[in-house]
């Protein structure tokens, strides 16, 4: 299937919807640096993985292609739960990308500067993440 | 505390640039590899390097492998739960979250510590 983007989406949020993001990420962030700050960095770490904004983003997900279905009539309760299922399945594989992005993070960290290591680590990410999605569609 | 706000700040806009992007491309399973982008990372990793150094992000990092092996565990049980259970988003992400904090905190005590 072809990627392409599709801007809609964005006209029918609500200022609303944005909120619980950023507050989510906002939170993490700083929890992550907390957790750090008191358990060391071996604790804080983990936190840099959490599944932020994913129920957020799934709940949001769920609601709008609920309403869709209901507009037409129809109980739109099984495609909500699909519609979600298959976001699931992508983030799944960015998980697997982000253990890349961590495993380059942490062995050129050391020899790089902060900068060029996010850098590279983030190309990785998109690579990964694209390469491993090419492929779970044609299976 | 101003860089606990900074902190803050920072992370709020990282993640919902990331979830905005998903969000506006297509197909669906496409737009999900956003939900795992590292925008908790990006917005944590830079911050930590200037305040403790990179020997100390790289150690985060190393942890950070651990999250995201729990976070793909974490997307498996949300997709089961969804398919076989028909649970609501809400309830099925937000109570998969102990698949993470477990996964995440055996395989670190496992493999990492």
């Amino acid at each position: 299937m072809r990627v392409h983007t599709d801007f809609s989406a964005l006209r029918k949020n609500k200022w609303s919807d944005y909120v619980p993001r950023f507050l989510f990420g906002g939170l993490v962030t700083v929890a992550a640096g907390l957790v750090a700050k008191h358990f060391g960095p071996g604790v804080g770490g983990l936190f840099l993985a959490f599944p932020a904004i994913f129920p957020a983003s799934a709940t949001l997900l769920e609601k709008r292609e609920e309403k869709k279905k209901r507009d037409h009539g129809m109980n739109g309760s099984l495609r909500g739960k699909q519609a979600v299922a298959l976001d699931a399945r992508g983030t799944a594989i960015g998980a697997i990308a982000l253990l890349c992005f961590a495993l380059m993070v942490w062995k050129l960290m050391p020899h790089f500067s902060a900068g060029l290591t996010l850098l590279l680590a983030t190309v990785l990410w998109i690579f990964t993440a694209v390469v491993l999605w090419r492929l779970e569609e044609r299976m | 505390m101003m860089q606990l706000l900074f902190r803050f700040l920072v992370g709020g806009v990282v993640v919902s640039l990331f979830a905005t992007l998903g969000e506006v491309l297509k197909p669906k399973s496409f737009a999900g590899l956003f939900g795992a982008a590292p925008s908790i990372a990006l917005a944590t990793l830079g911050l930590t390097v200037v305040t403790e150094g990179r020997m100390y992000a790289a150690a985060e990092a190393r942890s950070m492998i651990a999250g995201a092996a729990a976070f793909f565990l974490y997307c498996c049980l949300c997709i089961h739960l969804l398919t076989k259970h028909r649970w609501t988003a809400g309830a099925a992400t937000t109570s998969s979250l102990i698949v993470w904090f477990a996964g995440a905190f055996a395989l670190w005590f496992a493999f990492l510590r």
